[in-house]
């Protein structure tokens, strides 16, 4: 479903990402795993169609991301990091936003929206606005917007951040469950989430894919694989 | 066209669901009775006419357009929810469009509120209503230029401060390449072609025809032209992000 090759993407003099490939099938949840700062957001923007990529190619379900980007985006429901929403809007108003511009209406986006509202757990707030929400249900209600046009590929940035134990847990269910049917990557630094939710993992360091296999394959203890791949941020680069 | 429809919703909702909504209308109606009637002397002017109300909205628009567009990209930035609209399946044009969209028929029915000097100057005696229709859409069309470039300098930066100002320097510019004062002073030493040419480009002398009553098709086009070209820029810009 999706399908990385030899991307790289450049901030004036500054390499992000230098030449990743891999590629995602559906039924895959894939882990993808680095420092702070080791080009794991950049990458998810140019799948997503944010950042064009400065060489390389990404396609997602057979169609370029550059070349024909709505036909990819419509195949794709992205969380971005720190779960970004519209503030001033409810949470009924926002996910409806969002189901609209996906294309659904009528009863279509009713039950789109009824079933992202189950799936997190967002009854009890749908008609707060978002800037009285705590961070979980921030999070979550982004989470839902990801989910509410029920996309083949799901790109999740960071999706446990800032979540208590409880719904950390929920929320690697629900990944393990919508993996199930979907190509979903989704990216972290915790690295028990790799064994709890990953059909797979990718460890990239400073833009580079260092190693990559199922979490047996990468060997254990898995954050002592981690350490001896990756750069720690205090080293000299 | 469904998508640009969506978008502009969304935005024109945020324009009511936060005070921005009220306090602009609230002020731009204060603003405009007291330069219509106190500072344009609409009274002591005797004529029937909205000469004294329409003359100001250049000055006007300055501060207030750009106060009411200085969010529509800047905020997104900040709140990073550009992220989320861009990663949509709809193109950079239907967000651009949408949102522009929203805040003109904002500003519109900012201006549509103003009626009560229409009654009030037909009340008082038989003016030319054609030439304040005309009047009316002159100042629509002004205020679309002004917030076109208030939508290119809001993509420029995540402050929307900082977008404000640009945009009111801009603004000011287009103003003053065509305002009276600034043109004298020109002619002193510039040749009266280049006056002229230079005086084109501003809002001020296209303004002036429509305030006259007449609707000419070059007027339209210039400030067609401004909105385009702005929301070109703003393409571009939101592009090399």
């Amino acid at each position: 479903m999706i399908k990385i090759d030899s991307l790289v993407k450049e901030f004036g003099a500054k390499r992000a990402v230098d030449g990743i490939s891999f590629a995602v099938e559906r039924g895959e949840v894939v882990g993808f795993l680095g420092p702070n700062g080791s080009g794991k957001s950049t990458t998810m923007r140019m799948i997503t169609g944010y950042y064009a990529p400065s060489a390389g190619k990404v396609s997602v379900g057979g169609h370029d991301v550059v070349e024909s980007p709505l036909e990819a985006k419509r195949l794709i429901g992205y969380l971005p990091e720190n779960a970004a929403a519209y503030a001033d809007m409810t949470v009924a108003g926002f996910l409806a936003f969002a189901a609209e511009l996906r294309g659904l209406a009528g009863t279509a986006k009713k039950q789109a929206l009824g079933r992202a509202v189950e799936r997190c757990f967002l009854s009890s707030v749908l008609h707060q606005s978002i800037d009285t929400l705590s961070k979980g249900y921030r999070h979550r209600t982004c989470l839902a917007q990801a989910l509410i046009h029920d996309p083949e590929v799901l790109i999740l940035d960071e999706p446990t951040d800032g979540l208590d134990p409880n719904q950390k847990h929920e929320v690697r269910n629900l990944i393990r469950e919508l993996g199930k049917t979907k190509a979903v990557v989704f990216s972290t630094h915790i690295l028990e989430e790799v064994d709890a939710a990953c059909t797979r993992a990718i460890i990239i360091d400073r833009g580079r894919v260092v190693a990559q296999g199922t979490p047996d394959e990468l060997g254990r203890p898995l954050d002592e694989v981690f350490r001896r791949l990756t750069t720690a941020d205090t080293a000299k680069r | 066209m469904k998508s640009i429809w969506v978008i502009a919703k969304r935005e024109l909702g945020s324009y009511f669901t936060s005070p921005v909504a009220y306090v602009f209308l609230v002020i731009f109606l204060l603003l405009t009775g007291f330069f219509t009637f106190t500072a344009g002397q609409f009274f002591e002017r005797g004529e029937a006419s909205l000469a004294a109300f329409f003359g100001w909205h250049p000055w006007l628009y300055l501060v207030l357009v750009p106060a009411a567009g200085m969010r529509l990209w800047a905020e997104e930035r900040r709140a990073g929810t550009i992220e989320l609209l861009m990663t949509m399946p709809i193109t950079p044009w239907q967000a651009i469009a949408g949102k522009f969209l929203a805040s003109w028929a904002f500003l519109a029915l900012a201006l549509a509120l103003t009626f009560p000097v229409v009654v009030t100057v037909n009340v008082l005696g038989s003016p030319d209503n054609g030439m304040i229709f005309a009047g009316y859409l002159g100042s629509f069309f002004l205020a679309g230029a002004y917030l076109a470039i208030t939508c290119l300098t809001s993509a420029m930066t995540r402050n929307q401060v900082v977008a404000l100002i640009l945009s009111v320097v801009a603004c000011l510019f287009l103003i003053l390449v065509g305002f009276n004062p600034v043109t004298d002073l020109m002619a002193r030493w510039a040749s009266p072609a280049l006056v002229d040419t230079v005086a084109a480009f501003s809002v001020v002398t296209h303004f002036d025809g429509f305030q006259k009553g007449a609707i000419d098709t070059r007027d339209l086009l210039f400030f067609l032209s401004v909105i385009g070209f702005a929301l070109f820029a703003t393409n571009v810009v939101l592009r090399n992000r």
